[in-house]
């Protein structure tokens, strides 16, 4: 049935080009390589979060956790960075390991305990957060290294470089999510655990995959926000984990399990930035911008049920 | 148009996906009448029944409720007007109690709290009227297959239906409790209620339908006086070609012992069971509904523990710790539960079929999709699924379509030895014979089979010795000649 899932994907980003013509037509900012570069620099943090939530939701799980993840990484990154004799590799691996360590933690505990997911990672959201605060020791981390404050501030060839490591995360995912062995356990432990367990599949590791894979993309999102704000801040990321869930919603991930896409993410992520930048280029209240936000996620959640039925029909 | 007709189908029509399931179908059900619907896998009978109570809407057509058109009011409405079904999966909250089951969705006022005592003593009188010995307090997940089976009899009744869909009662259910439903039905008639029963079992519908329809490949193929109709020209109607011979005798040379279990045993399951097969060679597991035939299934099979005695396959004592280990050991298991085991609702046909076997189609962890594709479509042909292709979903497809994906897939994990448990549960009889070929063409092959029916006929056709098991404990093992449904029966109910 590809073209259902044409349909489905169709229809979100037909929704994000319309919205795309509109303020296109409604502000002559809006259409132009500068506004542009702004908009996917400012969306390449949610969508690397929303990647890796969306490999976790469609397992049938949740992540509460990523948002503390980022502040925890940023936080390692931005300590390591201070140091003028360490290499930069240190501090990216220093941040990366964070993430990795708080996903795997996830992970070990969803399959350990049979917790449910959404329990487990709201307990990590706080015992990161705390861990954040107790490494920074409560106060922004400054004077990071030149080459660190490159990640996030600099660029290539003009191509900002957090725009570059959006290109090649959603590359990786897209591949490993479709075209991959474990991409598709994935997917079938989220349609239905025990038929996928009584099939052979380790379900536990391929879950334990899953959340590491989420923290460890946090941990990268953690390090990219703490050179472009050039600190490390350990109230940093708070509630990013409800845009990157929002965004994969939004791009259609099912929140029952076994349904979703990395491009569809991608557009979720998308149409999250163009809304914000438009709202802001029309000078509308950031208080307002929250209100349509909302709306948008539940219209996208409803076009998505009624996609489903008209499928089942 | 008759003067006791309750219920009017006129015209029915539907399509999935482009491939037309019900064709122009028209049907009147008679007050106080049990009205059999029978018909291949796939013939209609499931869509229709599921249109008529609204979870489905029809393309064309109009269904009448004592002359009132119901036909797209939601599934709540026509519950309300009259209409229950009790499904084949069975549909209820299992950490709910009986009674609040019993009563979910009918609570006497929307805002009201639920009166717990008011409902425990509605549901006992209930109860009690089937002659059902189940406390409403229980909750719907400690209960046995078949005790759920009668709760949903019981909510149909509760529910003062005028019509009630009976959609293969009895598949769960053992002999004497077969005996206590068609007790139900008669009083049910009685009082002028409306059965439409689907089943594959004959020798049920002779017993207890008036009228019989016939679907095949969506359209009706005709609506008979029972009485005017044999088991012979029914299946005849049904499957559209004369069935000559329902088990095909293959005489095959055995071979090495493929696995031998010994003294295995779960705490308060089974305990001390003994057997081997051979390459070549079906032993079947016989007993009555709770007698651990599947906990046995499920244990070699590597879903479940074992507490006590040893699994040797190929001369090599093993232990099990997950089902991947049984699959990679050659052991391949056609579960009788596939809705909760045996398949991924949302995944296509190829998907489900090489779910098992992916490792075998991959390069460094990417899918070979080329590969993938060529393999399952002899899978797909070989088994005759009918289907839209390999990349329809395997929700939209039939109980017995589903039933193929489950044991394509287990097919294609190359197993030496497979265990089928209730293979054709659910199933009709042109399906039915289809696995029994295929269950003869594995034995060719060399393969060791364990087959676990509650069809007394698939047992004596289909298998070479016959272990009896009651309440867990092997009782005999017949070989083929000395076998017969008594003296099955007789060990049975020790």
């Amino acid at each position: 049935m590809p073209f259902i899932n044409a349909l489905r994907q169709y229809g979100i980003f037909l929704a994000f080009l319309l919205i795309c013509c509109f303020l296109s037509y409604a502000s002559s900012q809006f259409l132009t390589i500068s506004n542009w570069t702004i908009i996917i620099t400012q969306v390449s943090i949610n969508a690397l979060l929303a990647f890796g939530v969306t490999f976790v939701i469609i397992t049938g799980g949740i992540d509460l956790s990523i948002g503390s993840i980022v502040a925890v990484a940023g936080v390692v990154a931005a300590l390591l960075a201070t140091q003028p004799d360490l290499p930069l590799i240190v501090s990216i691996l220093g941040g990366l390991l964070a993430g990795l360590v708080f996903g795997l933690l996830n992970g070990l505990i969803i399959t350990k305990s049979k917790i449910a997911p959404f329990i487990v990672t709201l307990g990590i959201m706080t015992v990161g957060r705390g861990l954040a605060l107790i490494l920074s020791k409560g106060r922004p981390i400054s004077n990071l290294s030149d080459s660190f404050n490159f990640i996030g501030g600099g660029d290539i060839f003009g191509i900002p470089f957090p725009i570059i490591v959006l290109v090649i995360v959603f590359i990786i995912s897209y591949l490993l999510l479709k075209n991959t062995v474990f991409g598709r356990y994935v997917y079938a432990i989220g349609g239905n655990e025990q038929a996928a367990w009584a099939s052979g599949i380790n379900v536990n590791k391929i879950k334990m995959a899953v959340y590491a894979l989420c923290g460890t993309l946090a941990g990268l999102a953690g390090i990219l926000l703490t050179s472009r704000i050039t600190t490390g801040q350990p109230n940093a990321g708070a509630g990013f984990e409800l845009d990157a869930i929002a965004a994969a919603i939004i791009g259609g991930t099912s929140t029952s399990g076994g349904i979703g896409t990395i491009s569809g993410t991608l557009i979720g992520a998308l149409l999250i930035g163009v809304i914000n930048n438009g709202l802001d280029l029309l000078n509308v209240s950031s208080y307002y911008q929250q209100v349509i936000m909302g709306a948008i996620i539940i219209g996208a959640v409803l076009l998505d049920s009624w996609n489903q039925k008209k499928m089942a029909s | 148009m008759f003067q006791n007709n309750i219920l009017t189908l006129n015209n029915i029509s539907k399509s999935f996906s482009g491939i037309k399931v019900l064709e122009d179908v028209s049907l009147q059900i008679e007050k106080g009448k049990v009205h059999a619907l029978m018909g291949e896998n796939g013939a209609g009978k499931s869509t229709l029944m599921k249109i008529l109570v609204g979870l489905l809407q029809a393309d064309a057509g109009e269904i009448l409720l004592e002359g009132e058109v119901i036909s797209g009011l939601s599934v709540h409405a026509i519950l309300g007007k009259g209409i229950a079904m009790i499904h084949q999966e069975i549909l209820m909250v299992p950490d709910l109690s009986v009674a609040q089951n019993i009563f979910l969705g009918k609570e006497s006022h929307r805002f009201s709290w639920l009166n717990a005592s008011e409902i425990n003593h509605k549901s006992k009188q209930i109860l009690a009227d089937l002659k059902l010995n189940i406390s409403p307090k229980i909750k719907v997940k400690n209960l046995s297959i078949a005790d759920r089976q009668m709760v949903e009899i019981a909510k149909a009744i509760s529910n003062k239906a005028k019509v009630i869909i009976m959609d293969e009662p009895t598949s769960a259910l053992s002999e004497i409790e077969v005996v206590i439903l068609f007790g139900i039905i008669e009083s049910l008639k009685n009082q002028g209620v409306a059965i439409i029963y689907i089943s594959h079992k004959m020798d049920e519908i002779f017993k207890i339908s008036d009228t019989i329809t016939v679907l095949r490949d969506g359209k009706l193929i005709t609506t008979k006086k029972a009485e005017e109709l044999d088991n012979q020209s029914l299946i005849n109607l049904m499957v559209g070609r004369e069935i000559s011979e329902l088990f095909p005798v293959t005489k095959i040379e055995v071979g090495k012992t493929l696995i031998s279990v010994k003294n295995l045993g779960r705490k308060n399951v089974f305990s001390d069971v003994n057997f081997e097969v051979k390459a070549g060679e079906v032993l079947g597991l016989a007993g009555l509904v709770g007698a651990g035939r599947s906990e046995i299934a499920r244990a070699i099979a590597g879903l479940d523990k074992i507490d006590a005695g040893t699994i040797t396959i190929d001369s090599e004592e093993t232990q099990f710790k997950s089902p991947l280990d049984a699959i990679r050991l050659g052991i391949g298991f056609v579960t009788e539960d596939r809705k909760a085991l045996g398949f991924i609702p949302q995944m296509t046909i190829k998907e489900n079929f090489s779910l098992a076997s992916l490792e075998e189609f991959s390069k460094m962890g990417f899918v070979n999709t080329k590969e993938e594709i060529k393999s399952t479509q002899i899978v797909y042909n070989n088994l005759k699924v009918k289907a839209s292709g390999l990349s329809q979903k395997v929700i939209n497809l039939s109980g017995g379509n589903q039933q193929k994906v489950v044991i394509g897939k287990v097919l294609m994990s190359n197993p030496k030895i497979i265990i089928f448990d209730e293979p054709t549960r659910g199933i009709d009889v042109g399906a039915k014979f289809e696995i029994y070929k295929l269950i003869n063409t594995l034995k060719a092959k060399g393969l060791a089979i364990i087959l676990i029916s509650s069809e007394m006929p698939e047992i004596l056709g289909l298998c070479d010795r016959i272990l009896v098991l009651s309440r867990g404990k092997q009782m005999a093992i017949l070989s083929k000649s000395e076998a017969s449904q008594e003296k099955i029966m007789q060990y049975a109910i020790h």
